[in-house]
């Protein structure tokens, strides 16, 4: 169960897993997630966004940063290795522009670094719903970006490639080109996926315009079922469950200031676990 | 004995650790009987001849039957009387709120006009089990021939354990699905190790594999897999859906969300489930508050005070909007909570969470209150004093105020009948839901609820399987 079908490294801290999960690769759909643990004894549970799945195969891919110690953990395992614990798929799916009833239209995905791996199953459904699909990509540096080759098959010609240092693409921050197309006139709806800054910038960025920028939270969870409420964020006002009634929200709604305070209640404690997970193991 | 001579017997105390000591360790705080002292407490009982103290008990186990046994020091007799009706009296023996069941009706205790020397049931209850365990005397549980009939059970707390035990000595073929990485449900993410130590819950999820009973954990139905494909595509003839209230609730009040500020399931899960008492092993960080103000008046509130406690805060303030009289919570945890030095604030509830102004707790604004005219749960309903506002100095705020049901398996299974508090509605006999071959017990149909009552309803429910499956 739950076994690591093949890794790679897809830059300095960055790494991108398939891990056999049959289940989960039947039922998921373009936005949900899973929750797991490389250890159940003494681990703890974090979220992860599928990147990719292949029912037929029974796998799905993660990508994921060594941000704290779980993640650190996990960059460790190789492949025939496997995950302690994997649930999922959790969440609700993404909300498909052409397959509700509403008209395609023009969709802007922007991902900023590692969130262009959640936002791949949503732009291929968006593609496929028959939406125009323009997908703008951000990060420090050419180095740091994944899935390029993915994405471009899916923007064609619409693919944006912005860069900090200009080492790719434009040099800039992925919200002059959202703000440029917004101008334009010709944006229907914006998802944006990354670090919550950049989706806090993104979603200050189209609102004088109204456009709709959808946004996906990955916050804290535990259960991820909705039992302890530790994932929960402000949204128009009312308390949400990132977990049950996410991960997906109205960018427009949701209380930045205070998603991202709460994302680091427990920066100290998980500075020093990774700290202590580094020093304990050989850093590949 | 006469009964004068069992009334001049003395209600026999249960020996504990000291406060002072148990408050800053995990161990439980209750150590149990020793076999003379449960054989002493159960010569207390008067065998009433109309057992007044089965009708206090939610799953009638026979109480003077099993007292008699216990009396004559034949435990292993007197534990095969409470399985009769009763699945897991290590666990109830210890979380049953005894003072508002059997033990409020029984004679002795009126006599002695105290309910507090009522004949100690649960204690004695406990001892049975404990002796069974430990010295690995339970007998062999016979299962019916096989039914070939497979039931999936969802969850694996009171109810669903139960349930699957029920069904599985009924000859089905069981298979229980849990989200979570463990079994036993709020047995193991909730009630701490202090009060039900988990090698218990272990030892009762370890009794239900024997019977035959698959456990697949990492599973949460309504995502993995939907109830409907359990019984459409998987070729499940029955399913049991036990998963309990799960969805905390919060007071609604300004700051709530600020950091320091968490739901009592939150907090407890980060201590028990994913062990972040175990300081420098565990992975999952725990909020290390100093003080620490925990809302609500049940159980679950005198566990978080305990727990923060435990995890080194100087001060726990208890706050409750009603007096100690209406408290929910089992007696004799807020005796312990008292005794290890949680402060008890009664009448008197949160009004907002104040910043610090960098995103976390800097204290509580409370009102006073005071109690009126009894409101429908026939209790005195609080009333805020106007203008008593005052400050809490604390840095973390535990709300434990209750639960409302999970929706997760309601909103992902058509045609599944709820009523407007979001339960699943069953059929009061057979514990059928508006879907034929799905049943429902334990919290999600009573609402938050206790182990026992979850525990006759996962009862109840198997029998209303079997009687289906066997149509």
């Amino acid at each position: 169960m739950n076994r690591i079908i093949s890794k790679s490294r897809l830059s300095d801290n960055v790494y991108k897993m398939q891990l056999e999960a049959p289940l989960v690769a039947q039922e998921r759909k373009a936005g949900q997630f899973v929750i797991l643990m490389v250890d159940d004894e003494l681990g703890e549970r974090i979220p992860l966004t599928i990147a990719d799945a292949d029912a037929e195969k029974g796998t799905i891919t993660v990508i994921f940063q060594t941000v704290g110690a779980t993640t650190t953990k996990l960059s460790r395992l190789e492949p025939g290795d496997s995950i302690a614990a994997l649930l999922g798929p959790l969440g609700r799916p993404t909300s498909i522009r052409g397959e509700n009833g509403e008209k395609p239209g023009h969709v802007v995905c922007v991902g900023g670094g590692i969130g262009v791996a959640p936002m791949h199953p949503i732009a291929q459904a968006l593609k496929a719903a028959g939406n125009k699909v323009t997908i703008i990509m951000g990060a420090r540096n050419e180095g740091l970006f994944v899935m390029k080759d993915e994405m471009a098959a899916i923007a064609g010609e619409n693919l944006i490639l912005m860069t900090d240092d200009g080492s790719s693409g434009r040099k800039g921050l992925v919200t002059e080109p959202l703000k440029e197309l917004c101008e334009a006139g010709a944006v229907d709806e914006v998802i944006a996926i990354g670090p919550p800054i950049m989706m806090k910038f993104c979603a200050l960025a189209t609102k004088p315009y109204g456009v709709k920028t959808t946004v996906s939270l990955n916050t804290i969870m535990i259960d991820g079922t909705g039992m302890c409420g530790g994932c929960r964020v402000s949204v128009g006002g009312k308390t949400k469950f990132v977990c049950v009634d996410g991960p997906e929200f109205d960018g427009h709604e949701v209380d930045w200031d205070q998603m991202l305070s709460r994302m680091g209640a427990f920066k100290p404690q998980e500075q020093a676990a990774k700290e202590h997970v580094c020093k304990a193991g050989i850093f590949k | 004995m006469t009964p004068k001579e069992k009334m001049a017997i003395p209600p026999q105390a249960m020996p504990e650790q000291d406060a002072a000591v148990r408050a800053r360790n995990m161990n439980e705080v209750a150590l149990g009987y020793t076999a003379e002292m449960a054989k002493t407490e159960a010569s207390r009982c008067l065998q009433c001849p109309t057992k007044p103290c089965m009708q206090g008990c939610p799953v009638a186990i026979n109480i003077p039957g099993f007292l008699a046994k216990a009396a004559e020091g034949d435990f292993a007799s007197a534990l095969d009387v409470i399985k009769e009706t009763s699945l897991l009296p290590a666990v109830c023996g210890r979380v049953c709120p005894q003072e508002k069941q059997c033990q409020k009706f029984c004679t002795m205790g009126k006599l002695l006009k105290d309910v507090d020397k009522a004949v100690a049931i649960g204690r004695v209850e406990r001892f049975c089990a404990d002796l069974a365990r430990e010295t690995g005397a339970e007998k062999p549980v016979a299962c019916a021939p096989k039914t070939g009939k497979k039931v999936a059970i969802i969850g694996s707390g009171p109810a669903s354990i139960t349930c699957a035990a029920d069904c599985a000595k009924a000859g089905h073929d069981v298979t229980v699905f849990e989200a979570f990485h463990r079994c036993g449900g709020v047995l193991v993410y909730g009630i701490p190790e202090f009060r039900l130590p988990k090698a218990i819950v272990r030892h009762e999820i370890e009794a239900i594999k024997q019977l035959g009973v698959k456990i697949e954990n990492n599973f949460v139905i309504g995502r993995t897999r939907k109830l409907r494909d359990l019984i459409d595509k998987d070729g499940f003839d029955a399913v049991f859906v036990g998963t309990g209230a799960g969805l905390p609730k919060f007071m609604g009040i300004e700051g709530e969300n600020l950091n320091g500020v968490f739901s009592a399931n939150e907090y407890l899960t980060r201590a028990n489930l994913m062990k972040a008492y175990l300081e420098g092993s565990a992975d999952t960080p725990f909020w290390h508050g100093k003080r620490v103000a925990v809302l609500g008046g049940g159980n679950v509130a005198m566990d978080a005070s305990r727990m923060a406690l435990r995890l080194g805060a100087e001060k726990v303030y208890l706050v409750y909007r009603r007096s100690e009289a209406e408290m929910p919570a089992r007696k004799e945890e807020v005796h312990h909570a008292k005794e290890e030095g949680v402060e008890f604030h009664m009448l008197e509830n949160a009004k907002r969470v104040i910043s610090d102004g960098k995103g976390a707790v800097a204290g509580l604004e409370c009102l006073k209150y005071e109690l009126g005219e009894p409101d429908a749960s026939g209790r005195r309903s609080p009333v805020a004093v106007e203008g008593s506002e005052f400050v809490l100095d604390v840095d973390t705020v535990v709300v434990a105020v209750g639960n409302a049901s999970n929706p997760l398996i309601p909103t992902t299974t058509e045609g599944l009948e709820i009523n407007k508090r979001g339960n699943i509605v069953v059929d009061p006999e057979t514990n059928m839901t508006s879907i034929p071959g799905v049943f429902a017990g334990g919290d999600i149909v009573l609402g938050a609820a206790t182990v026992i009552l979850a525990m006759g309803e996962g009862r109840k429910a198997a029998a209303g399987i079997s009687a289906y499956l066997s149509k």
